[in-house]
């Protein structure tokens, strides 16, 4: 299974990021391998509509959860229709903590619909 | 003949000087005023009158999921957001679409068709004899709104004279108002913000090729600064509005200072033969 983390910067040791589209860094980790890859996020300056395109990076990276702080109207339609599950982080840990958090069971799944 | 009214700044009183010019002049000719303001159109309220209305439609993108292979070309160029490639459908935004048509473009498969969706509309009334009011509305929420003010210029081509009340700024609805106009007058007030966005607002038609001229509203009798910027640039000032108690009333009443204060459909009318361009 692949999770999506947000981050402020690359690797499992940036701290995580609240915001999902406009996060710096896409943090994704094979929960199977233990591998992780960041993807430096090409939306941050952009206009708008931020939301449906990252959630189309996430699905080409083939993540089905995502953690983050919380997402928008356009990207949770995006996010239910592509059966990417959302879970809360709003700590202040780093990467690695919130992916921990996941694993414990410990994080709120974020209604979509 | 098309005059553009635009201003930089907002609340200078384009709209006070696109109303009343325009029942001044249509005391004695046939004019279409054109309401581009499309996001807050508000020349109806200087004149009411029963109108006909025609939805304003825009091309958004529809996915043939028998033909689409999820190749996710579509989702990649559009810089919008306006569709979203996911692992088994392709998700459209519809708001979130500029109508580029860029996504029928790139589509390999030719999945992608066009289908029209109402963001607005054009409303058409004719308030006096001889002036026909045209108005751009464009639906809360929605951005697009050059498209409703094209369909607003559309329908008022043909007229002799056609006024177009700009909206406020100088972003792509002035851009979209000013092209095509032979000639615009930027209202602007004597304080350093109405200087400030007159400069941008100069440039813009500067750029766009329209002569400009320009009309101080509410002057305190201490315009040095924008007369001597208009001296600098050319640019004529072509009528001065005094700050005024009574004026204002007229104003707020809805009512027009051309209709209700005596001189001042005279001023108008000179105001519009001082445009660049229409007197040789």
């Amino acid at each position: 299974m692949i999770v999506c983390i947000t981050a402020r910067a690359s690797g499992t040791d940036a701290p995580a990021e609240q915001r999902f589209a406009r996060a710096p860094y896409f943090v994704f980790v094979d929960t199977e391998t233990g591998k992780s890859e960041s993807v430096e996020n090409p939306l941050i300056d952009a206009a708008g509509g931020v939301g449906p395109r990252a959630v189309q990076m996430l699905s080409e990276h083939g993540a089905t959860v995502l953690i983050t702080g919380q997402v928008g109207g356009n990207a949770a339609r995006a996010l239910e229709a592509g059966g990417i599950k959302v879970y809360a982080y709003r700590g202040s840990g780093s990467v690695a903590d919130a992916l921990a958090a996941y694993t414990a069971g410990n994080l709120q799944p974020i209604p979509l619909a | 003949m098309r005059i553009a009214i635009a201003s930089g700044k907002g609340g200078t009183g384009k709209s006070t000087v696109a109303a009343n010019l325009a029942w001044a002049l249509a005391r004695s000719r046939d004019v279409a005023l054109v309401d581009c303001d499309v996001e807050e159109p508000n020349l109806h309220l200087f004149f009411p009158a029963p109108a006909t209305e025609m939805p304003v439609t825009t091309p958004v993108p529809e996915i043939d999921a028998e033909r689409c292979t999820l190749c996710g070309e579509c989702g990649k160029f559009c810089r919008f957001g306006a569709l979203a490639v996911l692992k088994d459908s392709v998700l459209t935004f519809p708001h979130l679409c500029h109508s580029c048509g860029g996504c029928t473009l790139v589509c390999p498969q030719g999945a992608v068709r066009e289908v029209p969706r109402t963001i607005g509309r054009v409303t058409c009334s004719r308030p006096l004899p001889r002036l026909t009011l045209i108005s751009g509305i464009l639906n809360e929420g929605e951005v697009q709104a050059p498209a409703v003010i094209r369909a607003a210029k559309t329908l008022a081509e043909g007229h002799p004279l056609t006024l177009y009340d700009a909206s406020p700024g100088i972003a792509c609805p002035v851009i979209e108002t000013l092209e095509g106009s032979d000639a615009c007058i930027l209202v602007t007030e004597s304080t350093p913000f109405g200087l400030h966005d007159l400069r941008l607002a100069v440039e813009v038609a500067e750029t766009l090729g329209i002569s400009a001229g320009v009309v101080i509203n509410r002057s305190d009798g201490q315009d040095e600064a924008t007369v001597a910027f208009c001296r600098e640039h050319g640019l004529p000032v072509l009528m001065t509005i005094p700050f005024s108690r009574e004026i204002a009333a007229v104003q707020n009443r809805g009512g027009l200072i051309a209709a209700l204060l005596p001189g001042w459909e005279e001023r108008f009318s000179g105001l519009f033969e001082a445009v660049p361009g229409v007197s040789p």
